[in-house]
């Protein structure tokens, strides 16, 4: 055995086994290698050189970490970022977030470029961002592109190839690797120096904290940005202050009238109402609504109003769900207190109402997107989900739906939870009218393919009800209970009938976005407009 | 001018060069050339080949981008020089349809249409009286009759019908010459307060339908009474015509013309209402009661229509889809009302057969009069049409 002597004089062995030992060093020797490692998997894989630069971190030692940064310049200083990173977003300030505006223009400020961003999805507050795709500074977003974003993509403007992903598949490429983010910036209502964090307290309060769990886990740098900062310890906690290298706090993390904007008024729309109504009868006549069933249904105006028609069908036949998963609402809340719904399992919240059971009912958990839409968790709440009812932009012949682009062409949309749930449900229910305005929504082939057709079961339009033909169980249960039937082909044919048939679109040949499955396979690609548009 | 959903704005310029069609619109990857064959066909109708016509869409149908560049070249005294489309009425006739439900679509709104016969309403009426402003009655005119002539489709089984302005008025007469060649299931005569306001109205439709060359008397009118000389002329304005289908209340105007406040309870139309259904069924015609017009309170609703129906009235009116289920429910006859009716049917005609005109069941005498009110019951569950729809 080969010995060697350590700092304190010990006599220590060089190997053990064949496992090589590093001799004692100092009781804190080991900051050294947390102040200089550009990535977590480098600092265990015990690579003491200091890179050039690096980042700042508070290294490991006696007495409390200096994590609060004085102000963005010292932030971001100590997070030594350079040009071609990734850096990385979460969503639930929504429409009212400041954060990820303030970020990119700082960066930009700095000279930084050719950035790729990584939100869990854009408000249209981030249509600020498109002067600096314009510039350069941002080339490709990975993960969720919306309005102006999305157009300015669709319009080829970005540099680099963007990826959409789901929720679901935006966790799986953090956790295998494909989606490396240098740098995560984690809006936090409230948050302790040490970095650990919740969003349901606090003036700008937006419910759960759920989306950037993933990348607080993996993120060579995690920031945390709060206009909550509360002594240690902040409880409840939704980001663990561990797997936070700095905290800043600033006046305001976004507009709180924004934060929480969802409204829980039913539509007026007679054709979504039609909608719900025909879904909410669906899901009863074909007997998923019994005792202890669990539904998710988004905030839109058509999932909403069939949660309020489902809830009265469940009323009347005095049957009680277990749970509802996704986003949680005022009406979500209302069924929980009344009883009629034993829990929610809550991503994000879109009301005041959402906010408040949140922080207060333990029945509301708080989740996240392993736990909710994991593709390589052993089993996610959306595998516990009897049925899930969601939106479309188009939906074709083959039950393809496209969530992310317009029939023109044009990208507008994140992908969401959508495929998640739609292929871990037991039932996947996609609402939609069979048009919009004039734009038929049930076409031939969808412009982009955002979920294949092999997890859509039924779709529901206010002309009819159509089942995929693998689903040869509920056909036969709707057929039973005298529910309205019809075929795609048909129902394309009518809708036809009254919009006349539109032109396609016309598409250069750059691929401008890659929309991945939830597995991290290439689904189907989004093409630039043709220019001269 | 703002744009609205699944309607578009037309300005027209005359001018000698060739005609110009400029479209912009929120569909234009996917319907620009449908849009602009659409207005050139419209223009073509009218002999113009010159000029400029600016288009600014958000997802008009066809019939919605003929009827407004119809309206613009009008504007500009265009006159058509095409032949009038006839579209003969495809509803079969009958001035004893049920009509629990009349539901109102604003008559300048096209987005409501391509689904208003999805709903199961009984009647929708197309209304170019109350709900068009004064500036918009040639737009919702022509609208209202290019949909007549090519889409009845949208209306399904419903009846159709189309309120139009009082005859006295600066807008009824153009709104009946209009429909000429379109003609409605009805027409709906709002503010009636003689018989000679429907006498004038039927002797229209009589030449209408003749130059039209269709079977006399086959477009029925209903009609309301909003004033205290309508309520009192009620008897003479049932009868004034055998097109009448149904003489219906209109408390709003009502309340306002006596000079009384509107209450929950109702109390001060409970008079009136009583002597419409009463001049109603004299003349052997449908009863119709007034709009409900608070689309979110479903409980108040429910409670109108059963006091309504509890007065005799055979139908209300509504201005939301989401309210039919809730009228229909309330005018159909229930499953123990049903049975009951079926009962006594069954029990008198036994009697009769055994020579006997008076039966008991139930320990309740039942006589012809009984039994003719449960054969009501009874025939009007067999013949509602839809009645599975909206429920």
């Amino acid at each position: 055995m080969d010995w060697t002597t350590n700092s304190i004089g010990r006599a220590v062995p060089v190997s053990v086994d064949g496992r090589l030992l590093r001799p004692f060093a100092g009781a804190y020797a080991d900051s050294a290698v947390a102040d200089s490692a550009t990535s977590r998997s480098a600092a265990t894989a015990c690579t003491p050189m200091r890179a050039a630069g690096g980042p700042s971190r508070p290294a490991p030692g006696r007495g409390r970490p200096d994590k609060l940064a004085k102000n963005w310049d010292d932030l971001l200083d100590r997070m030594d970022l350079r040009s071609g990173m990734t850096i990385s977003f979460h969503h639930h300030l929504r429409d009212g977030d400041a954060v990820v505006n303030e970020v990119v223009s700082r960066l930009a400020t700095r000279g930084l470029r050719d950035l790729t961003i990584a939100p869990t999805a854009l408000f249209p507050v981030h249509d600020r961002l498109v002067p600096y795709i314009e510039s350069g500074v941002v080339a490709r977003v990975e993960g969720s592109m919306n309005g102006a974003v999305g157009a300015a993509c669709s319009r080829g403007k970005m540099q680099g190839m963007s990826v959409l992903r789901s929720h679901g598949g935006r966790q799986r490429a953090i956790q295998d690797g494909d989606l490396h983010i240098d740098a995560a910036f984690i809006a936090a209502p409230c948050a302790d120096p040490l970095g650990n964090a919740n969003g349901v307290l606090g003036k700008s309060a937006c419910g759960p904290l759920s989306y950037p769990v993933p990348d607080s886990l993996s993120a060579d740098r995690v920031a945390v940005i709060t206009d909550g900062l509360v002594p240690y310890p902040c409880a409840p906690r939704s980001i663990a202050g561990g797997d936070v290298d700095w905290v800043l706090e600033v006046e305001s993390i976004g507009d709180a009238s924004k934060i929480v904007s969802g409204t829980t008024r039913l539509t007026k729309s007679p054709t979504q109402l039609l909608i719900a109504e025909l879904t909410a009868r669906f899901i009863e006549a074909t007997g998923i609504m019994r005792e202890g069933f669990s539904f998710q249904a988004g905030a839109g105006g058509i999932s909403l109003a069939a949660t309020v028609f489902l809830a009265q069908r469940m009323r009347a036949r005095g049957v009680r769900a277990s749970f509802a998963h996704g986003g949680a609402t005022g009406v979500l809340v209302g069924l929980l207190e009344e009883g009629l719904l034993g829990s929610i399992v809550d991503l994000q919240s879109f009301d005041l109402e959402a906010v408040r059971s949140c922080r207060d009912n333990p029945r509301h958990i708080e989740s996240t997107p392993f736990d909710s839409y994991g593709p390589r968790a052993a089993g996610s709440a959306a595998n516990m989900l009897d049925v899930a009812i969601l939106g479309a932009t188009e939906i074709d012949l083959d039950f393809n739906v496209n969530v992310n682009t317009h029939s023109d062409g044009l990208l507008l949309h994140g992908i969401g939870g959508h495929t998640d749930a739609a292929a871990s449900a037991a039932c996947s229910i996609i609402t939609a009218p069979s048009f919009r305005k004039r734009i038929p929504i049930v076409r031939e082939r969808v412009t982009t393919v955002s979920c294949p057709g092999e997890v859509v079961d039924v779709v529901v339009t206010e002309r009819g009800i159509a089942i995929n033909p693998k689903r040869a169980d509920l056909a036969e249960r709707a057929r039973k209970a005298g529910l309205p039937l019809v075929g795609l082909g048909d129902l394309m044919r009518q809708v036809h009938a009254i919009t006349g048939v539109p032109d396609e679109p016309r598409f250069g040949d750059r691929v401008v976005a890659l929309v991945e499955w939830r597995d991290g396979s290439a689904l189907d690609v989004v093409r630039e407009l043709a220019p001269s548009r | 001018m703002t744009r609205r959903k699944s309607d578009c704005t037309v300005e027209y310029s005359p001018g000698s060069g060739a005609l110009s069609v400029a479209v912009e619109s929120s569909v234009k990857p996917l319907f620009g050339r449908a849009i602009e064959a659409a207005a050139r066909a419209a223009a073509a109708e009218f002999g113009v080949a010159a000029g400029e016509l600016n288009i600014d869409d958000d997802g008009a149908l066809d019939f919605v981008v003929g009827a407004r560049v119809e309206a613009a070249l009008r504007a500009t005294g265009c006159t058509r020089t095409a032949a009038q489309r006839h579209a003969a009425p495809i509803q079969e006739p009958g001035p004893g349809r049920r009509r629990r439900s009349r539901l109102y679509l604003p008559g300048d709104q096209p987005d409501l249409l391509p689904n208003a016969g999805l709903f199961g309403a009984d009647c929708l009426i197309l209304d170019l009286e109350d709900s068009v402003a004064p500036s918009r009655k040639v737009q919702a005119r022509v609208l209202a009759r290019r949909v007549l002539e090519t889409r009845r489709d949208f209306f399904g089984t419903s009846e159709i019908v189309v309120r139009i302005n009082p005859l006295a008025g600066p807008f009824g007469l153009d709104d009946l010459a209009e429909l000429a060649g379109c003609l409605p299931d009805a027409v709906l005569l709002p503010k009636c307060e003689s018989a000679a306001d429907i006498e004038a109205l039927a002797s229209e439709l009589d030449n209408i339908e003749t130059a039209a060359g269709i079977e006399q008397g086959r477009t029925l009118i209903m009609a309301i009474v909003e004033t205290a000389r309508g309520v009192i002329a009620a008897p003479s304005i049932a009868a004034a015509s055998s097109r009448i289908s149904a003489l219906c209340f209109g408390a709003e105007d009502f309340c306002r013309d006596i000079g009384a406040r509107r209450t929950a309870a109702g109390s001060e139309a409970l008079t009136a209402r009583q002597n419409v259904v009463i001049a109603a069924r004299s003349a052997g015609v449908q009863a119709h009661d007034s709009v409900f017009s608070d689309v979110d309170d479903a409980a108040g609703l429910a409670a109108y229509c059963a006091a309504s129906r509890a007065l005799g009235f055979d139908g209300v009116g509504l201005v939301h889809p989401r309210q039919i289920a809730a009228a229909h429910a309330a005018f159909d006859p229930s499953p123990s009302e049903l049975d009951e009716a079926r009962r006594i049917v069954t029990a008198l005609d036994d009697a009769l057969a055994q020579g006997q005109g008076v039966v008991s069941l139930d320990g309740r005498m039942v006589d012809a009069p009984v039994a003719a009110r449960a054969r009501r019951l009874v025939g009007l569950a067999l013949d509602a049409p839809g009645a599975e729809k909206g429920t």
